[in-house]
């Protein structure tokens, strides 16, 4: 693995804490050629909307694009399943020579018959982007006949990076929230949680503390989400925006349009959890009695659960870890989340981060440290070995290269089963990552020069 | 719910579909350059496409899976794709160093009309290519065929490439085993040299996608075809191509430039396309059939004999791609089951007539389509319950939703190990295949059973 060498023009995207002079590269293309881990707009898009569980999901394009999208998000329903269905125009040959469009509302009026949704989304796949079909125009025109929205997502495959795609899907969410012409009446001390997807229920934890602090979910967007919730978003006080890069552009937009403020926040370990609950509780100042009861909540859920963190905490002291996700905020969170159980993290990167994004992990990781952007799974695994890492946090792709390292792995991506959210979530995290870092297999597999 | 949303009443549909039962074709060939020695496959195309290819592989081997894109902009699209290629190209070899950069094209750039052929000369002439390496390329729009095409396309391309006839027997046989797990290549390779056969095959993923835990992680590992062995496939005595759609291609146009003989079998699974294979393996070789591979046939038919009151008249339905299901659907028959509702992504009606063939002498109708869906089977299955279903990962919604026992079978399996390891073809197969079958079928009669009918002994 020494030999392994690192791309001339990557040199910019990778940063040594200690070492390098700071001037981090990042969102720009992956270079040709390059074995990057990251996605395209349209996957972007399809994770952000794809949550909505009473809407139609209809994929424009070859079949490619919804046979690889369907059912692969752990993002729970607790009502409708219409989400998890595959639905594609199945574009053939033939189509991409006279256009798809007679396709596509041929398709949209026979599903929206059978299924009846309250919103359909359509998905611009590359290859419509290509030849021309007017998406956007078909929408209207089906929207017309069926009267509930049909939305277009212009998420060709191309058109930038999977962050473009978050904007597509902002853009038709604000649509759908744009439409609702009733008179604007806030609910009091009401929110829109943003960003939160309800992977392994991480949606209904959340909400739950909201409730107990006594504020108002209006609309979740996207997790658990339904239409009717998410038009009515414009009724809430505050955003309250989770997940770096997905939804801040939908909610800059709210404040543009109806002034609707918005925070950042986090529900990944315990000081961001709670710091979330505080930031909303201080947001509404009007009744003292929501940060008494967020005081409470804290206290209480914290109480909870140090004993057995501490319990973890024994085992994991001195262990190091290696991140790679795909926005950089988790990975903020993530730092925190593995020093509350003694853990070090060695290297951390993401797809999607911002120079901002990558000033903020330097001042926050020990000198040494290796930061990446959009890095390739021969840097991911240089590193591993370099730093003696003794567990890789990252996603579907990341997982077996950990495993041939013989090092443990825990899913921090779309496709774990269980929330990390909250507090609750904190313990699940830690029990997690004990469960893989403590297994008795890394006695068993050939390690390669790993110790301690 | 997810698993509600089947209705019973079947509408016709022309422009839609629901739940499918195919992916597209850059994939297979993504799937088929993994089988070369030293080979990074390269998706000319937007970064998405190879994001998916590599996790849906993943998915389905838990191994890494290394490839490459020409990360499409708006610019490319417009521009064309060259300069992204002829980058790439340069980034691969000198970053990753394989010996093969294996391209195959997208819709994005198959629709803007970008000439690999071209670009990859202009690659050579520009001196991209250190010497000794090689660029090979397959045209694999996703708007035609399916997965299957893709591994068809792809494997043509690397034999079409590489493969120079010196004018003197190698004293080898190419077998091609077509879209077959590692294992199942593995397997025909090892019952080929027990005829007596030495083999080229290719595409072979064996030690690839089914590796071993070694506590290092190498970009290319030990498996897979290499170029010198594709070189000298035109020298081969024969071709065997495995499967109609995923080989033949491949044997026929060896057959066409190289004059090497081609004959285009079903893949080896059950009884009967074993036969046939084996019996192909042996007239080529000249032998007679070894001890070793009759033992095999014997233990699978015993096996049949043995338990062939639980197979008798059971209802099948499948999905999965049409070189795997006719001779699964033969094998079923064989040993008196009946495939009632069989279903495949890809389209070619070449399928549905074969089955209509293996299936014509059946006490009951029988439901098959190609280019048909999941969600058209799962209504057949609604109209016309069966007793067990055969599909990839996908089925296990309708297994749940009308609690069918289920054998997963095909491409993707992303739920459950074991089928990039144990194969499911040729005699051996056979026999993992009736056990997987059996465990299921005999596992309901149990969890069914009133407790005085609950029996120790089946």
């Amino acid at each position: 693995m020494k030999s392994i060498s690192i791309l001339e023009k990557r040199k910019s995207q990778i940063y040594r804490k200690g070492t390098d002079e700071f001037d981090m590269t990042c969102e720009k293309k992956s270079l040709a050629g390059s074995v990057s881990q990251r996605a395209c707009v349209f996957c972007g898009s399809r994770v952000v909307l794809y949550p909505v569980a009473d809407a139609l999901h209809l994929i424009h394009g070859p079949i490619g694009c919804a046979s690889y999208t369907w059912d692969i998000r752990g993002a729970l329903s607790s009502g409708p399943e219409l989400h998890r269905m595959s639905f594609s125009t199945d574009l053939s040959e033939l189509d991409v020579i006279y256009g798809g469009e007679k396709k596509l509302e041929q398709a949209l009026l026979e599903l929206i018959e059978e299924y009846k949704p309250n919103a359909a989304f359509v998905y611009s796949t590359c290859i419509v982007g290509i030849i021309g079909d007017d998406v956007s125009m078909i929408c209207k025109k089906v929207a017309a006949k069926v009267n509930i929205p049909v939305l277009p997502v212009h998420s060709e495959g191309f058109k930038g990076t999977k962050k473009d795609g978050y904007k597509a899907a902002c853009d038709a969410l604000f649509k759908l929230i744009d439409m609702n012409t009733e008179p604007l009446e806030k609910i009091p001390h009401s929110i829109n949680i943003l960003g939160e997807f309800n992977i392994g229920g991480e949606t209904w934890i959340i909400k739950d503390y909201y409730r107990q602090m006594g504020v108002n979910t209006v609309a979740v967007m996207t997790g658990d989400g339904r239409v009717g919730d998410i038009r009515q978003a414009k009724k809430a006080c505050l955003n309250v925006v989770q997940c770096s890069g997905s939804l801040t552009h939908l909610a800059r937009k709210m404040e543009v349009e109806y002034g609707i403020p918005y925070i950042r926040v986090s529900y990944f370990g315990i000081e961001d959890t709670s710091s979330a609950l505080y930031d909303v509780a201080s947001f509404f100042k009007d009744d003292p009695d929501i940060m008494k009861n967020t005081t409470r909540l804290v206290q209480q859920e914290v109480k909870n659960l140090l004993p057995e963190l501490e319990q973890i905490r024994k085992d994991l002291a001195g262990k190091r870890a290696a991140v790679y996700v795909g926005g950089a905020f988790k990975a903020f969170s993530l730092i925190k989340a593995l020093r509350h159980i003694g853990m070090e993290v060695v290297l951390v990167g993401s797809q999607t981060g911002t120079k901002e994004d990558y000033e903020v992990l330097k001042d926050m990781c020990n000198p040494g440290t290796v930061i990446l952007d959009d890095a390739n799974p021969l840097e991911l695994a240089k590193y591993v070995l370099e730093k003696n890492a003794h567990l890789f946090i990252g996603g579907v792709k990341e997982r077996p290269i950990a495993y041939k390292l013989g090092i443990g792995f825990c899913d921090h991506n779309h496709e774990r089963k269980i929330p990390l959210a909250g507090f609750e979530g904190m313990i699940n995290f830690a029990r997690e990552v004990h469960e893989t870092v403590t297994s008795p297999i890394w006695d068993l597999v050939p390690r390669n020069g790993i110790k301690g | 719910m997810l698993l509600r949303h089947t209705t019973k009443e079947i509408i016709p549909r022309k422009a839609l579909t629901i739940n499918p039962a195919k992916t597209c074709q850059p994939i297979g060939a993504m799937y088929a350059s993994l089988g070369i020695n030293s080979c990074l496959p390269h998706s000319h195309g937007s970064q998405g496409c190879c994001a998916y290819h590599r996790s849906t592989l993943t998915r389905h081997y838990r191994e890494p899976v290394m490839a490459a894109t020409s990360s499409f902009t708006e610019g490319s699209s417009v521009f064309g794709g060259q300069a992204n290629l002829i980058q790439a190209i340069n980034t691969i070899f000198t970053t990753y160093d394989p010996d093969i950069i294996a391209v195959h094209t997208t819709c994005l750039s198959e629709t803007i009309g970008d000439d690999v052929n071209q670009i990859a000369a202009k690659a050579v002439a520009e001196g991209k290519v250190p010497k000794g390496k090689h660029v090979i390329h397959a045209s694999t729009p996703s708007y035609v065929g399916s997965h299957v095409t893709g591994f068809a396309n792809m494997t043509k391309a690397m034999a079409m490439y590489f493969a120079k006839a010196t004018g003197k027997h190698n004293g080898k046989f190419n077998i091609i085993p077509g879209f077959v797990e590692p294992s199942d290549m593995t397997e025909i390779r090892r019952v080929a040299v027990a005829m007596g056969i030495k083999p080229i095959i290719f595409p072979d993923t064996s030690g690839v996608l089914n590796g071993p835990q070694t506590g290092k992680y190498k970009m290319f590992p030990k498996g897979g075809v290499t170029a010198a062995e594709l070189t000298s496939c035109a020298d081969s005595i024969g071709t065997i191509a495995l499967g109609p759609l995923a080989s033949a291609d491949a044997a026929r146009a060896l057959d066409a430039k190289w004059k090497v003989p081609c004959q285009v079998q079903d893949i080896p699974i059950g009884l009967a396309a074993t036969d046939r294979f084996i019996n192909a393996l042996r007239i080529a070789a000249g032998v007679s059939v070894p001890d070793i591979i009759t033992q095999e046939r014997g233990q699978l038919l015993d096996i049949i004999t043995d338990m062939h009151q639980y197979f008798y008249h059971k209802k099948v339905a499948l999905a999965g791609d049409p070189d795997h299901l006719i001779p699964l659907v033969e094998f079923l028959v064989n040993i008196d089951m009946l495939p009632v509702h069989i279903v495949t992504g890809t389209p070619g009606k070449a399928f549905e007539s074969r089955i209509r063939e293996l299936t014509s002498h059946l006490p009951c109708t029988v439901n098959v389509k190609a280019a048909g869906d999941m969600f058209q089977l799962h209504q057949w299955i609604k109209n016309e319950p069966v007793d067990l279903l055969i599909a990839n990962s996908y089925g296990k919604y309708m297994a749940k939703d009308d609690d069918i026992p289920y054998v997963r079978y095909g491409f993707p399996i992303t739920d459950r190990v074991g089928h990039s390891y144990f194969p499911t073809t040729c005699y051996k197969g056979g026999m993992r295949l009736l056990e997987k079958i059996l465990d299921v079928l005999l596992d309901r009669m149990d969890r069914d059973a009133p407790e005085e009918k609950f029996e120790l002994v089946m």
